[in-house]
């Protein structure tokens, strides 16, 4: 039977477990901190360097949804620096479907923390803040508060355990848009403007963020797993999960099931089926329902259609046999992105669940791209049009035009995020927007 | 009308802008906005001049963001504001109904989606995208409370409690 595998939900919702300092050092918080401040050099590899090395052994990729190396995204940054280095943990957690970071951030805010300072001190910042959502109030307050305690403690601040570095964290809130997600407009958010991506290149930050400086944007989760990593040793962490798919992977499974939740899996040992139908995760569909779709990882990932099978390799697989993890659900033609599993059963009206969503991106569109500013609300439009009886003939070849017109032609993946729905709900359920105009005739 | 900031909105604000490097005042502008909001309710053009002045960069510079992110209002809301998630997990567990319902019981129109106040200015309504609470939905913020899996008589309570 497939299980859980808690690594850093161990002490989320666990009695009696507290969010404060004093709970999270009981069960040995800030030991992995203590660990990596001793690490000996070896040799000319200074001890930041082996940590960034280690990591990038452990094959850590990104959680906040693109999956990239996270090893090598700290590999662009050359030490020594003639800049100061920042790093950025993003809380920006917005992504329709999500809410894995909420957890960790509300529930155990230490644990956060200390893999912040274990990444500062690896790629040598002196500097980093967290751009938590605005709606996360309370969120914000706790985080305030952890640094506080971590502050009184030595863990930040001047010369942080005597380990001669200097490191202060700051809370930074975001006001509602969503597109603070992306992480170069989440640099402009941060540097008091309106948060419109950059034109790249340069494609990381790393080569200019912050201030023009080199910056590391990390998501939560994957922060948190630095602290493991540091902890159990990067080639024990390799064990965790599969091949490429390294560690474990917050789950936020909603929608039409009977225990929607948050899960934390072995990367790529559960299946989608699984997590949708397993007792131990969403515990099947409601009674006398059936599936009819899944969108995989966050609501811009590519729709899946219950009964699509895939060949993978030699074999022909079934939807709810894909395991879940980064590469196989890219082969299949989707992503797994932040993690969040949204399940629709034969109850819904699909056309009504892409026009929700398609409401969503027209309003969080930033407005830079006109393809991405413009496109979005025609195809909020159009799909309102749908639903509202007024579908015509030529709709569906419509919303696949203006989707077509927008991907690869804005600066930031948003014109991906908000097409790919709409190509992919299109495509395997044309019977289903065609019959919006056959409402009409 | 002019801006009178409290001592600890000044102290607040002077806290703020040492969070950032020197030079790099600007940034403090979205927490700068928040701090002026959680006080006065909204934000003021004389309150953006203020503020302004404090971080050393123009009106201009904080009217561009309080345009451009959804949070920050330039109107007095009502006393308790609700936030409704519209997205799609929200949706499929009853987000519409419980706006609709939430309007009913308001006598505020069901079909508006932006801000709206009720006439005696005590609750203002609107649709929030997303708020990262997919798997307890419906959910809704009153003020700055979150709260899960609203059901009718769930909602009756927030609204009583509101005083």
């Amino acid at each position: 039977m497939p299980q859980e595998y808690k690594l850093l939900l161990k002490h989320v919702d666990a009695k009696g477990y507290s969010n404060d300092l004093e709970c999270y050092e009981r069960q040995g918080g800030y030991a992995a901190l203590r660990q990596a401040l001793a690490i000996a050099p070896a040799g000319d590899t200074t001890p930041q360097a082996q940590l960034r090395k280690s990591v990038l052994d452990s094959g850590l990729r990104g959680r906040g949804g693109a999956g990239f190396s996270c090893g090598l995204k700290w590999s662009f940054v050359r030490h020594p620096n003639p800049k100061p280095v920042y790093l950025i943990c993003n809380a920006d957690e917005s992504e329709p479907g999500t809410f894995k970071d909420r957890q960790i951030i509300y529930k155990d805010p230490h644990q956060l923390i200390e893999g912040m300072i274990i990444s500062c001190w690896a790629n040598h910042v002196n500097l980093a803040y967290i751009y938590i959502r605005g709606e996360f109030t309370e969120g914000a307050k706790i985080l305030n508060t952890a640094l506080a305690e971590a502050r009184a403690k030595g863990y930040l601040g001047k010369d942080i355990l005597g380990s001669g570095h200097d490191l202060e964290i700051h809370v930074h809130r975001g006001a509602g848009a969503y597109i603070c997600g992306e992480e170069t407009g989440l640099i402009e958010s941060l540097e008091g403007k309106r948060a419109y991506p950059r034109i790249k290149p340069p494609y990381f930050p790393a080569a200019l963020g912050l201030y023009m400086c080199p910056t590391i944007v990390n998501n939560v989760e994957t922060l948190c797993n630095v602290k493991h990593i540091v902890e159990m040793g990067a080639e024990a962490f390799t064990k965790l999960g599969t091949p490429n798919n390294t560690g474990t992977r917050l789950v936020s499974l909603s929608g039409d099931v009977k225990n929607p939740g948050y899960f934390e899996i072995e990367t790529g040992k559960v299946t989608l089926g699984e997590l949708i139908q397993n007792e131990n995760f969403g515990g099947g569909l409601r009674e006398g329902r059936n599936l009819q779709a899944v969108i995989p990882g966050g609501s811009s990932s590519k729709v899946l259609k219950a009964g699509e099978t895939f060949k993978l390799g030699e074999d022909e697989i079934d939807l709810l046999d894909v395991p879940y993890d980064f590469d196989t659900l890219m082969k299949i033609g989707t992503m797994s992105g932040s993690g969040a599993i949204i399940v629709i059963d034969d109850s819904r009206d699909i056309v009504e669940c892409l026009a929700n969503l398609a409401e969503f991106y027209a309003h969080e569109s930033c407005g830079q791209c006109t393809p991405c500013r413009e496109g979005s609300l025609w195809m909020k439009k159009a799909l309102h049009r749908m639903t509202h009886g007024e579908g015509r003939a030529e709709d569906a070849d419509y919303l696949k035009h203006i989707a077509q017109n927008i991907q690869g032609r804005t600066i930031c993946a948003f014109g991906e995020a908000c097409a790919w729905p709409v190509l992919s709900f299109v495509e395997k359920f044309r019977d289903e927007f065609e019959a919006k105009t056959a409402v009409k005739k | 009308m002019s801006f009178t900031p409290s001592k600890n909105l000044q102290q607040e604000v002077a806290e703020l802008i040492s969070h950032y490097p020197d030079g790099e005042s600007r940034s403090a502008s979205l927490m700068v906005l928040h701090a002026i909001q959680d006080e006065a309710g909204y934000i003021s053009a004389e309150a953006m001049q203020w503020a302004a002045s404090e971080i050393g960069i123009k009106p201009l510079n904080l009217y561009e963001l309080v345009t451009f992110y959804p949070m920050l209002r330039e109107e007095p809301p009502g006393k308790f504001v609700l936030k409704v998630c519209r997205t799609l997990s929200c949706a499929m567990a009853g987000g519409k109904e419980l706006h609709e319902n939430l309007c009913d019981k308001l006598k505020l129109n069901p079909n508006t989606h932006g801000l709206q106040t009720t006439e005696d200015g005590k609750f203002s309504i609107e649709f929030a995208e997303c708020l990262a609470s997919c798997g307890t939905g419906p959910v809704m913020m009153c003020n700055d409370n979150f709260h899960e899996a609203v059901n009718e008589a769930k909602a009756d309570k927030i609204l009583e409690k509101c005083d």
